[in-house]
């Protein structure tokens, strides 16, 4: 063994409670951290993926993100030119040439649109009255464009084309109105047309929003519903490759003028949680490991002062100050080695207990149990944390060890 | 006198180079109210000698001691080692110094508690790392033999009397076969008996193996086994004896 890690685990044998403390205090940062990050992180993955598979991944709208220009405003282009008054224009809502605007992107390779019309309804069934948002699809489009089909735990897609006026419901909002696969409902839209549709279909896509408040029928029926003919007031993308929604959708907005949402701005409000969520998960765990690396920075001052006398004669032998230093940073490295692994195998256990709870979660989204997302990058980061701390924390006492002058200490021992 | 010169008169007449000179030594302690140690001191030892520095507490002994043991630098003057300055060597050049030339034996024998006394002597060697490791263990256990502690090479401080533990500290000294042992009022915890003993290993070491061996004492008896005596007083040498010829 290395004369310096043999002193300094001589050092910390001879101070086994402190030493044990320190270890198990890295140990819990470690473990707790693997823990929380695999919860959390799990979480997040599912969510993220569950809104991947189910919503499109750009959603274009038809509105605007700013209001359009006032000729005046063009004239006299800055310039102190003040309007009051102004009232919007009343135009009829919807996408212009939404075909064309489609036909345009289904030329981009990697690209798959579907048309919608998304509207607010009135389900009515036996004395239940509950709102919801119905979708007008187009079934062989909209396959394309999200994992509907995937999520039905009841009926088909193509019932939509074959039923009369046909629906599919969220599981959460069937159960609201307390219909079943084959049950005739009455909608009612803001519009005041009445249409009595069948439940054709039942899905389940995990997220509560959607499962809970929305429900799918054919364009043209969404059409008469909305009484808005021939109106599309969404047009749904699907991309290949999903990292560049943000970058297509700023171009599709640059190019239709149409406001065009990327899933993460679409979703930016449970994305927003996630950052604060995180933010809090990293700064608990993070306390935690600090208060390891108190330990850690304790346990070594109380040894660098009571072997004070041991640095001197080391010194006085012929030891280098970088030679001190290293062994008292060693220890401090021992102390996180062991403890990390300790951390490892608690945090394995911890993802493991977790893992093994069943219970029903209805939150964001619906799961039976933790949702948890095991990586070797949580044990990686937190043994990393951990050592970097753990090294931090001994190097502080251990520069000091390393500048105890023998002869002061010698001189006053005798 | 030039400080060669009188380094040279109070060295051994006809005897080797110095290995160790002193020339005009002060040691100042800064403060606001500032205390010297030593003065203006001019010694030089040679290879073989036995010298004892005595004098009353507070005279220097010590202070000169660390000095000349490179554990401590000269507010003025120079310390030489084989006739080089050492005041220019920085502070890992000086440890490498200590590490491979001198043997340092306190008054307390600041053995490692951790470690038996054959570990205790294996440290310096494996700092040092100029033999193998059998290498060694084998001369460590030689040197314990030679003190007559092969017995307690396996036990640790706590396990030894107050001697033993004074011989391992000198067994440690002893590991790299330095040149010089500088020793620090080394039988201060030791009865009559053991302190003899002790004396007696460090003129065995200077008269049989060539070491030199400056041992600082206030116990005038152990001061007159050895070669030569420096008293100080105040922090200057008040009188200096040879006792016997050059070696």
């Amino acid at each position: 063994m290395p004369l310096s890690l043999d002193i300094a685990a001589s050092h910390l044998l001879s101070r086994r409670r402190q030493s044990v403390v320190s270890i198990l205090g890295v140990a819990l940062g470690v473990g707790f951290f693997i823990g929380m990050a695999s919860m959390m992180q799990g979480f997040q993955r599912d969510f993220v993926a569950r809104v991947i598979d189910t919503s499109p991944h750009i959603t274009i709208k038809d509105e605007f993100r700013d209001p359009p220009a006032q000729p005046v405003h063009a004239l006299f282009a800055g310039g102190a030119v003040s309007l009051s008054g102004l009232k919007p224009k009343d135009e009829p809502r919807g996408i212009r040439n939404a075909r064309g605007v489609m036909q345009a992107l289904a030329e981009i390779p990697g690209v798959h649109v579907a048309p919608s019309l998304t509207g607010q309804a009135f389900l009515r069934y036996g004395a239940k009255d509950v709102s919801g948002t119905l979708i007008g699809i187009e079934p062989d489009l909209e396959r394309k464009v999200s994992k509907l089909e995937g999520d039905l735990i009841a009926g088909s897609l193509d019932a939509l084309y074959t039923a009369q006026n046909g629906v599919i419901l969220g599981e959460g909002l069937a159960q609201k109105v307390g219909a079943e696969l084959g049950n005739t409902l009455t909608a009612v839209s803001p519009e005041g047309v009445i249409l009595r549709v069948k439940v054709v279909g039942v899905f389940r896509s995990g997220i509560t929003s959607v499962d809970n408040f929305q429900g799918y029928t054919l364009l043209k029926k969404a059409q008469v519903l909305q009484d808005r003919s021939n109106v599309v007031n969404q047009i749904r993308i699907r991309l290949d490759d999903i990292t560049l929604s943000r970058a297509l959708a700023r171009r599709i907005e640059e190019r239709f003028g149409y406001r065009s949402e990327p899933w993460e701005e679409t979703n930016s409000n449970v994305l927003g949680i996630f950052v604060i969520q995180n933010g809090i998960m990293y700064s608990t765990v993070g306390a935690i490991l600090i208060v390891a690396c108190f330990g850690i920075f304790n346990v070594i001052s109380t040894v660098i002062y009571e072997k004070t006398r041991d640095i001197a004669i080391l010194k006085s032998m012929g030891f280098r100050e970088t030679d001190i230093k290293r062994i008292f940073v060693i220890e401090g490295v021992l102390v996180g080695l062991v403890g990390t692994v300790l951390g490892w195998l608690l945090g394995s256990a911890i993802v493991e207990f977790l893992g093994s709870l069943e219970f029903k979660v209805e939150g964001f989204i619906k799961a039976q149990g933790f949702v948890l997302y095991r990586s070797w990058t949580h044990y990686g980061v937190a043994g990393g944390f951990a050592m970097l701390s753990a090294t931090v924390a001994a190097w502080l006492p251990a520069r000091k060890a390393a500048r105890v002058n023998p002869v002061d200490i010698v001189r006053g021992a005798a | 006198m030039t400080a060669a010169a009188q380094a040279q008169a109070l060295a051994p007449r006809g005897a080797l180079s110095p290995i160790v000179e002193a020339r005009e030594v002060t040691r100042t302690l800064p403060g606001p109210v500032p205390v010297t140690l030593v003065r203006d001191i001019s010694l030089a030892f040679r290879p073989g000698e036995f010298a004892a520095i005595s004098g009353p507490s507070g005279s220097g002994k010590s202070s000169l001691l660390y000095l000349l043991g490179l554990l401590d630098v000269p507010s003025e003057g120079e310390v030489l080692l084989d006739g080089a300055p050492t005041s220019g060597l920085s502070r890992d050049a000086l440890a490498d110094l200590r590490l491979a030339r001198l043997g340092f034996v306190f008054q307390f024998h600041f053995l490692l508690p951790e470690f038996t006394a054959l570990d205790n002597v294996l440290i310096p060697m494996r700092r040092l790392g100029r033999l193998s490791e059998r290498a060694m263990r084998a001369r460590a256990d030689e040197i314990l033999a030679s003190l007559d502690l092969a017995p307690q090479a396996k036990k640790r401080p706590d396990q030894m009397s107050g001697g033993q533990r004074q011989r391992v500290a000198i067994a440690r000294a002893l590991a790299n076969d330095p040149d010089i042992l500088l020793a620090d009022e080394p039988t201060g915890n030791l009865d009559t008996k053991n302190a003899h003993i002790v004396f007696e290993i460090f003129r065995g070491l200077a008269a049989q193996r060539g070491k030199t061996a400056i041992v600082v004492t206030h116990d005038a008896e152990l001061a007159r086994m050895a070669t030569r005596r420096v008293h100080l007083v105040d922090g200057r040498i008040a009188e200096f004896i040879e006792e016997r010829g050059p070696i």
